[in-house]
Protein backbone atom coordinates (compact mmCIF):
# COMPACT_ATOMS: atom_id res chain seq x y z
CA UNK A 1 0.00 0.00 0.00
CA UNK A 2 2.74 2.10 1.04
CA UNK A 3 4.59 2.22 -2.38
CA UNK A 4 1.16 4.21 -4.19
CA UNK A 5 1.79 7.05 -2.35
CA UNK A 6 4.30 9.42 -4.53
CA UNK A 7 7.53 10.89 -3.78
CA UNK A 8 6.66 13.62 -5.30
CA UNK A 9 4.92 14.43 -2.62
CA UNK A 10 6.79 13.56 0.42
CA UNK A 11 7.08 17.70 1.27
CA UNK A 12 5.05 19.31 2.90
CA UNK A 13 5.63 22.64 0.87
CA UNK A 14 4.87 20.45 -2.12
CA UNK A 15 1.93 18.68 -1.02
CA UNK A 16 0.55 22.36 0.12
CA UNK A 17 1.34 23.50 -3.32
CA UNK A 18 -0.36 21.03 -4.80
CA UNK A 19 -3.70 21.22 -2.33
CA UNK A 20 -3.91 25.20 -3.37
CA UNK A 21 -3.65 24.89 -7.09
CA UNK A 22 -5.99 21.74 -7.48
CA UNK A 23 -8.73 24.22 -6.04
CA UNK A 24 -7.92 27.41 -7.86
CA UNK A 25 -6.97 28.68 -11.10
CA UNK A 26 -3.93 30.46 -11.51
CA UNK A 27 -2.13 31.06 -8.03
CA UNK A 28 0.75 33.65 -7.98
CA UNK A 29 3.85 33.12 -6.17
CA UNK A 30 3.33 35.73 -3.57
CA UNK A 31 -0.05 34.36 -2.56
CA UNK A 32 1.63 31.02 -2.53
CA UNK A 33 4.20 32.46 -0.10
CA UNK A 34 1.53 33.95 2.13
CA UNK A 35 -0.99 30.84 2.37
CA UNK A 36 1.99 28.05 3.07
CA UNK A 37 3.99 30.05 5.44
CA UNK A 38 7.46 29.78 3.61
CA UNK A 39 10.26 31.71 2.24
CA UNK A 40 11.00 32.63 -1.40
CA UNK A 41 13.68 30.20 -2.01
CA UNK A 42 12.10 27.34 -0.57
CA UNK A 43 8.54 27.63 -2.27
CA UNK A 44 10.93 28.25 -5.38
CA UNK A 45 12.74 25.07 -5.17
CA UNK A 46 9.76 22.92 -4.60
CA UNK A 47 8.05 24.64 -7.51
CA UNK A 48 10.70 24.02 -9.70
CA UNK A 49 10.51 20.47 -8.83
CA UNK A 50 6.92 20.05 -9.37
CA UNK A 51 7.63 22.09 -12.98
CA UNK A 52 10.30 19.65 -13.81
CA UNK A 53 7.70 16.33 -13.41
CA UNK A 54 4.99 18.89 -15.68
CA UNK A 55 2.48 18.93 -12.45
CA UNK A 56 2.71 22.33 -12.55
CA UNK A 57 2.50 24.80 -15.47
CA UNK A 58 4.61 27.80 -14.95
CA UNK A 59 3.23 31.40 -16.25
CA UNK A 60 5.45 34.52 -16.42
CA UNK A 61 4.47 37.96 -17.16
CA UNK A 62 4.29 41.23 -16.08
CA UNK A 63 1.55 42.89 -13.97
CA UNK A 64 2.51 46.78 -14.44
CA UNK A 65 6.10 46.69 -14.20
CA UNK A 66 6.75 43.99 -12.17
CA UNK A 67 7.33 40.35 -13.13
CA UNK A 68 4.97 38.00 -11.93
CA UNK A 69 4.87 33.97 -11.77
CA UNK A 70 1.89 32.01 -11.58
CA UNK A 71 1.42 28.60 -11.37
CA UNK A 72 -1.38 25.87 -12.41
CA UNK A 73 -1.96 22.67 -12.04
CA UNK A 74 -1.57 20.08 -14.63
CA UNK A 75 -3.95 17.14 -15.44
CA UNK A 76 -1.25 14.95 -14.62
CA UNK A 77 -0.38 16.67 -11.72
CA UNK A 78 -4.23 16.74 -10.36
CA UNK A 79 -4.39 13.14 -11.16
CA UNK A 80 -1.26 12.30 -9.43
CA UNK A 81 -2.45 14.28 -6.46
CA UNK A 82 -5.65 12.52 -6.18
CA UNK A 83 -4.36 9.33 -6.38
CA UNK A 84 -1.45 10.71 -3.51
CA UNK A 85 -4.69 11.16 -1.29
CA UNK A 86 -6.49 8.06 -1.36
CA UNK A 87 -3.21 6.30 -0.68
CA UNK A 88 -3.12 8.55 1.98
CA UNK A 89 -6.64 7.75 2.88
CA UNK A 90 -6.00 3.59 2.63
CA UNK A 91 -3.23 4.63 5.46
CA UNK A 92 -5.96 5.54 8.12
CA UNK A 93 -6.75 2.40 10.20
CA UNK A 94 -10.68 1.82 9.94
CA UNK A 95 -12.44 1.86 13.19
CA UNK B 1 8.60 9.14 3.69
CA UNK B 2 5.49 7.48 5.28
CA UNK B 3 3.33 10.59 6.72
CA UNK B 4 3.13 9.02 10.02
CA UNK B 5 -0.16 10.76 11.22
CA UNK B 6 -2.10 10.69 7.46
CA UNK B 7 -5.09 11.96 9.61
CA UNK B 8 -3.05 15.41 10.28
CA UNK B 9 -1.65 15.30 7.07
CA UNK B 10 -5.33 15.26 5.40
CA UNK B 11 -6.23 17.91 7.73
CA UNK B 12 -3.58 20.01 6.90
CA UNK B 13 -4.70 19.79 2.62
CA UNK B 14 -8.43 20.47 3.52
CA UNK B 15 -7.12 23.61 5.97
CA UNK B 16 -5.17 25.04 2.79
CA UNK B 17 -7.55 23.56 0.04
CA UNK B 18 -10.47 26.19 2.23
CA UNK B 19 -7.95 28.66 3.18
CA UNK B 20 -7.20 29.37 -0.65
CA UNK B 21 -10.75 29.39 -1.94
CA UNK B 22 -12.80 30.64 1.03
CA UNK B 23 -12.82 34.06 2.70
CA UNK B 24 -13.45 32.88 6.30
CA UNK B 25 -13.14 36.24 8.30
CA UNK B 26 -16.75 37.66 7.83
CA UNK B 27 -18.34 38.65 11.35
CA UNK B 28 -21.37 37.27 12.80
CA UNK B 29 -21.70 40.35 14.90
CA UNK B 30 -22.26 42.65 12.01
CA UNK B 31 -25.24 40.16 11.06
CA UNK B 32 -26.59 40.88 14.74
CA UNK B 33 -25.98 44.74 14.40
CA UNK B 34 -27.66 44.51 10.72
CA UNK B 35 -30.69 43.00 11.79
CA UNK B 36 -30.95 45.51 14.63
CA UNK B 37 -31.15 48.41 12.09
CA UNK B 38 -33.10 46.38 9.72
CA UNK B 39 -35.99 45.75 11.96
CA UNK B 40 -35.47 49.58 13.08
CA UNK B 41 -35.94 50.79 10.09
CA UNK B 42 -38.84 48.54 9.36
CA UNK B 43 -40.66 49.78 12.23
CA UNK B 44 -40.02 53.19 10.43
CA UNK B 45 -41.28 52.52 7.39
CA UNK B 46 -44.39 50.80 8.84
CA UNK B 47 -45.04 54.03 10.77
CA UNK B 48 -44.61 56.17 7.94
CA UNK B 49 -46.73 54.15 5.48
CA UNK B 50 -49.39 54.29 8.25
CA UNK B 51 -49.00 58.23 8.88
CA UNK B 52 -49.52 58.99 5.22
CA UNK B 53 -52.01 56.38 3.64
CA UNK B 54 -54.01 54.84 6.91
CA UNK B 55 -54.30 51.42 8.14
CA UNK B 56 -56.40 50.06 4.63
CA UNK B 57 -54.18 50.46 2.05
CA UNK B 58 -53.50 49.51 -1.23
CA UNK B 59 -50.70 46.89 -0.91
CA UNK B 60 -49.41 47.08 -4.16
CA UNK B 61 -49.23 50.90 -4.57
CA UNK B 62 -49.51 51.85 -1.03
CA UNK B 63 -51.91 54.41 -1.95
CA UNK B 64 -49.15 56.07 -4.45
CA UNK B 65 -50.84 55.30 -7.76
CA UNK B 66 -53.30 57.23 -9.76
CA UNK B 67 -55.55 59.57 -7.97
CA UNK B 68 -54.26 59.45 -4.39
CA UNK B 69 -52.54 62.66 -3.19
CA UNK B 70 -49.59 61.21 -0.63
CA UNK B 71 -47.41 59.61 -3.50
CA UNK B 72 -44.03 60.66 -3.93
CA UNK B 73 -43.14 62.50 -0.87
CA UNK B 74 -44.03 58.90 0.57
CA UNK B 75 -41.53 56.92 -1.59
CA UNK B 76 -39.24 59.05 -0.73
CA UNK B 77 -39.61 58.63 2.69
CA UNK B 78 -39.23 55.27 1.91
CA UNK B 79 -35.87 54.67 -0.49
CA UNK B 80 -34.23 56.83 2.03
CA UNK B 81 -35.06 54.57 4.84
CA UNK B 82 -33.95 51.57 3.07
CA UNK B 83 -30.75 53.17 1.55
CA UNK B 84 -30.16 54.09 5.18
CA UNK B 85 -30.39 51.10 6.58
CA UNK B 86 -27.86 49.29 3.96
CA UNK B 87 -25.47 51.94 3.97
CA UNK B 88 -25.12 51.46 7.78
CA UNK B 89 -25.59 47.57 7.84
CA UNK B 90 -22.57 47.21 5.42
CA UNK B 91 -20.62 49.93 7.08
CA UNK B 92 -21.07 47.62 10.09
CA UNK B 93 -20.11 44.24 8.04
CA UNK B 94 -16.90 46.10 6.58
CA UNK B 95 -15.97 47.67 10.27
CA UNK B 96 -16.59 43.91 12.29
CA UNK B 97 -14.82 42.12 9.65
CA UNK B 98 -11.59 44.28 9.20
CA UNK B 99 -11.55 43.85 12.69
CA UNK B 100 -11.92 39.97 13.00
CA UNK B 101 -9.43 39.51 10.08
CA UNK B 102 -6.84 41.80 12.10
CA UNK B 103 -7.63 39.28 15.14
CA UNK B 104 -6.84 36.14 13.19
CA UNK B 105 -4.32 37.73 11.41
CA UNK B 106 -5.94 36.96 7.81
CA UNK B 107 -5.43 39.15 4.64
CA UNK B 108 -8.35 41.16 3.96
CA UNK B 109 -8.07 42.08 0.64
CA UNK B 110 -7.16 38.86 -0.65
CA UNK B 111 -8.27 36.81 -4.04
CA UNK B 112 -11.31 35.08 -1.89
CA UNK B 113 -12.52 38.29 -0.31
CA UNK B 114 -12.43 39.83 -3.96
CA UNK B 115 -14.11 36.50 -5.66
CA UNK B 116 -16.61 36.87 -2.60
CA UNK B 117 -17.32 40.48 -2.95
CA UNK B 118 -17.70 39.71 -6.68
CA UNK B 119 -20.22 37.30 -6.59
CA UNK B 120 -22.19 38.83 -4.40
CA UNK B 121 -22.28 42.39 -6.19
CA UNK B 122 -23.83 41.54 -9.14
CA UNK B 123 -26.55 39.83 -8.28
CA UNK B 124 -27.22 42.83 -5.49
CA UNK B 125 -26.93 45.23 -7.97
CA UNK B 126 -29.12 43.90 -10.44
CA UNK B 127 -31.64 43.85 -7.37
CA UNK B 128 -30.97 47.35 -6.47
CA UNK B 129 -31.65 48.44 -10.55
CA UNK B 130 -34.95 46.66 -10.55
CA UNK B 131 -36.29 47.51 -7.01
CA UNK B 132 -35.36 51.34 -8.02
CA UNK B 133 -37.81 50.74 -11.33
CA UNK B 134 -40.60 49.30 -8.98
CA UNK B 135 -40.49 52.57 -7.04
CA UNK B 136 -40.01 54.58 -10.42
CA UNK B 137 -43.26 52.33 -11.71
CA UNK B 138 -45.01 53.21 -8.48
CA UNK B 139 -45.05 49.75 -7.00
CA UNK B 140 -43.75 50.23 -3.72
CA UNK B 141 -45.38 46.64 -2.74
CA UNK B 142 -43.19 44.65 -4.44
CA UNK B 143 -40.03 46.30 -3.16
CA UNK B 144 -39.69 44.06 0.45
CA UNK B 145 -39.73 40.61 -1.62
CA UNK B 146 -37.53 41.87 -4.41
CA UNK B 147 -35.38 43.10 -2.14
CA UNK B 148 -35.83 39.66 -0.31
CA UNK B 149 -35.33 37.64 -3.67
CA UNK B 150 -31.66 39.30 -4.82
CA UNK B 151 -30.78 39.34 -1.79
CA UNK B 152 -30.80 35.62 -0.97
CA UNK B 153 -29.81 34.76 -4.58
CA UNK B 154 -26.90 37.19 -3.94
CA UNK B 155 -25.94 34.99 -0.47
CA UNK B 156 -26.46 31.99 -2.31
CA UNK B 157 -24.00 32.71 -4.67
CA UNK B 158 -21.52 34.05 -2.79
CA UNK B 159 -21.69 31.12 -0.73
CA UNK B 160 -19.82 29.52 -2.46
CA UNK B 161 -16.65 31.24 -1.35
CA UNK B 162 -16.85 31.60 2.34
CA UNK B 163 -18.92 29.88 5.07
CA UNK B 164 -21.37 27.05 4.10
CA UNK B 165 -24.05 28.80 6.58
CA UNK B 166 -24.31 31.37 4.51
CA UNK B 167 -25.86 29.72 1.47
CA UNK B 168 -28.53 28.54 3.97
CA UNK B 169 -29.15 31.89 5.05
CA UNK B 170 -29.77 33.03 1.51
CA UNK B 171 -32.29 30.07 0.96
CA UNK B 172 -33.80 31.25 3.62
CA UNK B 173 -34.48 34.52 2.63
CA UNK B 174 -35.05 33.57 -0.98
CA UNK B 175 -37.70 31.13 0.79
CA UNK B 176 -39.55 34.25 2.38
CA UNK B 177 -39.22 36.77 -0.51
CA UNK B 178 -41.26 33.73 -2.64
CA UNK B 179 -43.39 33.59 0.36
CA UNK B 180 -44.32 36.91 0.39
CA UNK B 181 -44.72 37.87 -3.06
CA UNK B 182 -47.75 36.19 -2.78
CA UNK B 183 -48.98 37.79 0.47
CA UNK B 184 -48.04 41.81 -0.57
CA UNK B 185 -50.37 42.46 3.02
CA UNK B 186 -47.45 41.01 5.01
CA UNK B 187 -44.58 42.28 2.61
CA UNK B 188 -42.82 44.40 5.41
CA UNK B 189 -43.51 41.97 8.06
CA UNK B 190 -41.40 39.71 6.12
CA UNK B 191 -38.72 41.55 5.18
CA UNK B 192 -38.45 42.62 8.83
CA UNK B 193 -38.35 39.11 9.24
CA UNK B 194 -35.50 38.39 6.57
CA UNK B 195 -33.41 41.44 6.92
CA UNK B 196 -33.89 41.94 11.13
CA UNK B 197 -34.84 38.48 12.33
CA UNK B 198 -32.81 36.09 10.43
CA UNK B 199 -29.53 38.52 10.30
CA UNK B 200 -29.98 38.16 14.02
CA UNK B 201 -29.98 34.76 14.27
CA UNK B 202 -27.47 33.81 11.65
CA UNK B 203 -24.92 36.42 13.65
CA UNK B 204 -25.66 34.84 16.89
CA UNK B 205 -25.04 31.33 15.73
CA UNK B 206 -21.67 31.95 13.84
CA UNK B 207 -20.75 34.23 16.71
CA UNK B 208 -20.71 31.17 18.89
CA UNK B 209 -19.80 28.78 16.62
CA UNK B 210 -16.41 30.69 14.94
CA UNK B 211 -15.77 33.65 17.09
CA UNK B 212 -15.82 33.48 20.77
CA UNK B 213 -13.52 32.69 23.60
CA UNK B 214 -10.50 32.93 20.85
CA UNK B 215 -11.58 30.67 18.15
CA UNK B 216 -9.09 31.40 15.48
CA UNK B 217 -11.87 31.05 12.93
CA UNK B 218 -8.63 30.28 10.72
CA UNK B 219 -9.80 26.81 9.88
CA UNK B 220 -13.24 25.47 9.58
Amino acid sequence: MIELLNKAFESRVRLGVMAVLVVNEWVDHVRLKELLGVTDGNLASHLAALEEMKFVQVRKRFVGKRPNTSYKVSTSGAKAFRAHLDAIERLIPKH
Amino acid sequence: MVPNDPINELAHIRVLMDRSTRFLSLSGLSGVIAGFVALGGALLAQHHITVAIGRSRDVLTYGTGNGYTAPHELLLTLLTDASLVLLVALLSAAWFTWRRSKRTGQYLWDATAQRLLINMLVPLVMGGIFCLALFYYGLPGLVAPATLVFYGLALFNAGKYTLDEVRWLGLCEMLLGAISVFWLEAGLLFWALGFGVLHIIYGAVMYVRYERAGHGGGSI
